[in-house]
């Protein structure tokens, strides 16, 4: 004979209260669970939501602009209200251009301190150095803005420019006369507003890492330095690549700061040491004093269309991030 | 006999209390939007005017010409405040509900930056477009020194500054480049916000002004209140009779009584003064105006805010001076009385027939 | 390729090096802000600042009262509309994000997050303003609102999923239900992170100036009334420091001390509290 219990082979055997009870102990969802799930998939259904109606608004306003350029308003770069004639490209080419400049600076640089953060940095000087580093996230864009104008913009264009031009002037990236207002000092400025994010994200990623990662490494005979190169930043690049678009995703909407350095020029240039001009920076300069309906709605294509980018950005990173994640164990599921 | 006594005193404060009652209003909230221009004269007015009334509480805030058309057309102000008037397709938005009142005028001057070069520069408005075209390049260009024989100007690029963001001060400029530049008017044109062919753009005046201070061999147009505020220097301009003229209090309100002069009656105030005619009228000059409905549909709310212009119209010009406005012509004043006095809810007049202001 | 001790030895000191410099690079823009705002706005700061409110352009002895008290309201009503969808959403997505539908919210988030803050606020004129017929603190409040929900959202889902998964597991084992789970050990746990999550995010939106433009628009006078307009210091701080006047300009400088102050007291009480309750814990 087997030793499977009785009542497993004759149920109706058994007591029906019994059987009642064993039924609700192997249900694993409560009511309260119910409740809970309902309560915050509500909560997040109101993203998409938000997003649709956002969409909507860019869309239908834009419309009337749509109709009259289509495709040329991506191709052409006149852009005339009195006339009106509105060509967006020096608008897309600065956003992109102002971020990729930023993600250059800010990346390493705030992979770097959140690396010291968690791995050279004294105890007792941790806490304070995070700290200080999130309180760039404090700064309004305004003084942002106002600190460029008056230390950023003097210092690359009396200081550093100067030096800079006898080592890097020949390249087609820093041609021209430097007045200041430039993509250059949009983009340091953006890279210093988002180190904070990826820094922040970053620190906590590389905590997470179990310390048996950084053991084996180091009972390896790695270096320190090394250790943190080759087992701990791939454990967490995943996390790592999340907090970066979250940083990229402030860079390419920043609107306040990036207007006061960058010059306002609907231009295309690949120097970094002219000025320019990010879609961001022409909605807020001339969207309140628009007065002609095609060039609000110009404005509104402008919008749409950087609503685009990011769409597209993100769907990149995305795909990036799960072809990189199957390596690594942190976040692999949250990114 | 006690009784009587104490029933007279109730009485008596019944009727006082009463009569305070009457007397202490219910606080009118109005708002209002538009040109940053005016934004200075316009807070200084209703705080004035708040202290002199403690009930009236005008806020007002400078979020553009086209943002104060905007929001006025969307009635979500009481009134609006443009640099620049609405175009008939914009008053025709509205079914022609608006006044435009001037309050006060501004100009708007060329301020620059050589080094080595102190001396008032003159310029004339072909000689402006040019530069603003592009077309004049250097300081030294044989078109400024015939116009400066005594001045030492150096061979350097001239770097233009402009605005970035839309604004009244950028449609003072261009309408009068306009006028003297058939080339501009053709290349650019006038508005708000213009399809720039050089130069740097700066955001507000205070943008234009850093740009100009700044950059050594800079260029630029601001209002006057920041020139003067700012200790930047500016030039002379030539106007229409032929002499350079430096921009002032006194040479803008010129400009204003050469074109009210041929005012109808009738007008509805939407004239540009740039250019104008006189011998001692700065040429690039401009009204800016309030918005306000000519129906309105609060009868305590239009009261106040009619009341309020009244008062700005008339005691509200003493101010002007020192904020470096220049005050409007009695005869536009005259005029605008009539129109406050039209203003009508549900068909009656708000003010009365021999209104005189209090 | 196999490099000797030695030079292995010298490359981590030098990268070890690099980051210290990095540090030192990351935190000299805040200490040269910081510096700048004392230099220029210390000065003004006094009894006048903190009590009156505007007073006429020309005039002295103005303030920042209607602002400072207005950037308190607005941003408490944005933390209200805001935060709860925030925190809730990135729960969800920690808890329940594996299937589709948390990929494509999670998505969502992420583009949020790039849509420029100006037009969150014409958003939220289309949808507040304008239909009330006027402008408000509310609509201020729930522009800001909206940019904090995304934000939030993604940091508080990184904070809830960086908890140990045996966490989980002993709490279930334990027999706790789900929620109970999720709720009194997960979250209990990410608390604070999702805390510094949810600073950071306040603190950006406490100095945000572009979406008030169109939906508080500014106030000279002193207002607690969520239904008008509303002063609110990025607001103020813009247009002083956008004007004509030296002392507009001072008092901008002073008004953006005081505001990075204020956020800066706020990150660090926070903190303590947090510290605190984990101590108690």
């Amino acid at each position: 004979m087997t030793d499977i219990p009785a009542t497993v082979l004759q149920p109706e055997a058994a007591s029906k209260a019994s059987a009642e009870a064993r039924w609700r102990a192997l249900r694993t969802v409560s009511r309260g669970d119910v409740v809970y799930r309902s309560v915050l998939t509500a909560l997040a259904l109101l993203l998409p939501l938000l997003l649709i109606l956002i969409a909507a608004e860019l869309v239908i306003n834009a419309l009337p602009a749509a109709g009259k350029f289509g495709l040329g308003f991506l191709t052409h770069s006149t852009w005339d209200p009195v006339q009106g004639q509105f060509g967006a490209l020096p608008l897309i080419f600065g956003t992109l251009y102002s971020s990729l400049v930023a993600l250059v600076i800010a990346v390493p640089l705030a992979l770097a301190c959140a690396i010291f953060l968690t791995e050279f940095a004294p105890r007792w000087l941790r806490t304070p150095v995070a700290t200080l580093i999130e309180l760039l996230a404090a700064v309004p864009s305004v003084i942002y803005g106002l600190w460029g104008i008056f230390v950023l913009i003097p210092l690359l264009r009396d200081h550093l420019w100067p030096v800079g031009r006898h080592v890097l002037g020949w390249l087609p990236m820093f041609s021209g006369v430097f007045y200041g207002p430039s993509v250059l000092a949009a983009g340091v400025i953006l890279a210093v507003m988002i180190v904070p994010y990826i820094a922040a994200v970053s620190r906590e990623v590389l905590l997470a890492v179990p310390p048996s990662q950084r053991e084996a490494g180091l009972a390896l005979g790695a270096t320190r330095w090394e250790t943190v190169w080759s087992v701990i930043l791939p454990y967490g690049r995943a996390g790592i690549i999340g907090a970066v678009i979250l940083g990229l995703g402030r860079a390419l909407g920043e609107t306040m700061a990036v207007t006061m350095v960058i010059g306002n020029r609907h231009e295309v240039s690949a120097s970094l040491i002219q000025p320019g001009y990010t879609i961001a920076a022409a909605i807020a300069n001339e969207f309140s004093e628009a007065v002609s309906d095609m060039h609000l709605a110009s404005l509104f294509l402008a919008g749409a269309v950087l609503f685009l980018i990011t769409v597209v950005v993100n769907a990149i990173a995305r795909v990036l991030v799960w072809r990189v994640a199957r390596g690594s164990a942190i976040g692999s599921t949250a990114i | 006999m006690t009784n009587r006594i104490i029933g007279l005193l109730a009485v008596a404060a019944g009727t006082a209390l009463a009569a305070r009652g009457a007397v202490a209003q219910e606080t009118v909230r109005l708002n209002g939007a538009g040109a940053t221009f005016p934004q200075p004269i316009y807070q200084k007015w209703v705080l004035e005017y708040h202290t002199l009334h403690p009930n009236v509480e005008i806020n007002y805030q400078g979020i553009g010409s086209g943002g104060g058309i905007r929001q006025y057309t969307d009635h979500t102000v009481d009134f609006g405040a443009s640099d620049g008037p609405m175009t008939d397709a914009q008053i025709q938005a509205v079914n022609g509900n608006v006044y435009h009142l001037p309050t006060v005028l501004g100009s708007v001057v060329p301020t620059y930056n050589i080094p080595g070069v102190t001396a008032q520069l003159k310029f004339t408005g072909e000689v402006l477009a040019g530069i603003w075209l592009g077309q004049i390049t250097k300081w030294n260009d044989s078109r400024l020194t015939a116009l400066n024989p005594g001045v030492s100007l150096p061979d350097q690029d001239i770097i233009v500054a402009h605005r970035s963001d839309g604004s009244g001060t950028t449609y003072i400029w261009t309408d009068y480049l306009s006028k003297v530049s058939p080339d501009w008017m053709q290349r650019v044109g006038k508005g708000t916000s213009v399809n720039w062919p050089v130069g740097l753009g700066g955001q507000g005046n205070p943008g234009v002004a850093n740009i100009v201070k700044q950059t050594p061999g800079a260029i630029g147009y601001v209002e006057l209140i920041y020139a003067i505020q700012n200790n930047i220097g500016y030039g002379l301009v030539q106007n229409a009779a032929g002499n350079f003229i430096q921009a002032s209090l006194a040479t803008t309100t010129n400009a204003a009584a050469g074109a009210v002069a041929h005012l109808d009656a009738n007008t509805d105030f939407r004239i540009s003064i740039t250019n104008a005619e006189g011998a001692q009228v700065y040429p690039i000059a401009s009204f800016t105006w309030l918005l306000v409905p000519k129906t309105m549909t609060d009868m305590t709310k239009a009261r106040a805010l009619l009341e309020f212009v009244w008062w700005a119209l008339h005691d509200g010009e003493k101010y002007t001076t020192d904020l470096a406005y220049a005050p409007l012509p009695s005869r536009v004043v005259q005029l605008e009385e009539e129109r406050l006095k039209s203003i009508t809810v549900d068909g009656q007049p708000v003010l009365p027939r021999n209104y005189r202001g209090h | 390729m196999m490099r000797g001790r030695l030079v292995r030895q010298l490359i981590g000191s030098t990268m070890t090096g690099l980051t210290y410099g990095a540090a030192v690079l990351a935190i000299l823009p805040l200490a040269t802000i910081l510096v700048m705002l004392v230099v220029k706005g210390a000065g003004s700061l006094d009894w006048n600042f903190f009590v009156r409110s505007a007073v006429a352009p020309g005039e002295l002895g103005g303030g920042f009262a209607n602002a400072i008290v207005g950037t308190v309201i607005v941003v408490a009503l944005a933390c209200v509309i805001g935060l709860p969808i925030g925190i809730g959403t990135g729960i969800f997505l920690a808890e329940f994000g594996g299937a589709r539908f948390g990929l494509m919210v999670r998505f969502v988030a992420d583009v949020l997050n790039g849509v420029p803050s100006i037009v969150i606020g014409i958003f939220a004129w289309t949808w507040l303003v304008k239909p009330m017929g006027h402008f408000s603190a509310l609509a201020g409040g729930f522009a800001l609102g909206m940019i904090l929900v995304p934000i939030v959202a993604r940091t508080t889902e990184e904070m809830v999923r960086l908890v140990p998964n045996s966490l989980r597991e002993a709490a279930l084992a334990l027999g706790y239900q789900r929620w109970r789970t999720s709720l009194q050990v997960i979250v209990r746990t990410a608390a604070a992170g999702i805390v510094t999550g949810c600073l950071v995010a306040v603190a950006r939106v406490a100095g945000e100036t572009a979406p008030l433009l169109f939906t508080a628009l500014g106030n000279q006078f002193f207002s607690t009334r969520i239904a008008g307009p509303m002063a609110a210091m990025p607001l103020q701080i813009y247009v002083y420091a956008l004007g004509p006047y030296d002392d507009w300009h001072r008092q901008a400088w002073a008004g953006a001390l005081v505001l990075i102050v204020l956020v800066l007291a706020l990150s660090l009480i926070a903190r303590a509290v947090v510290r605190a309750k984990r101590q108690h814990a």
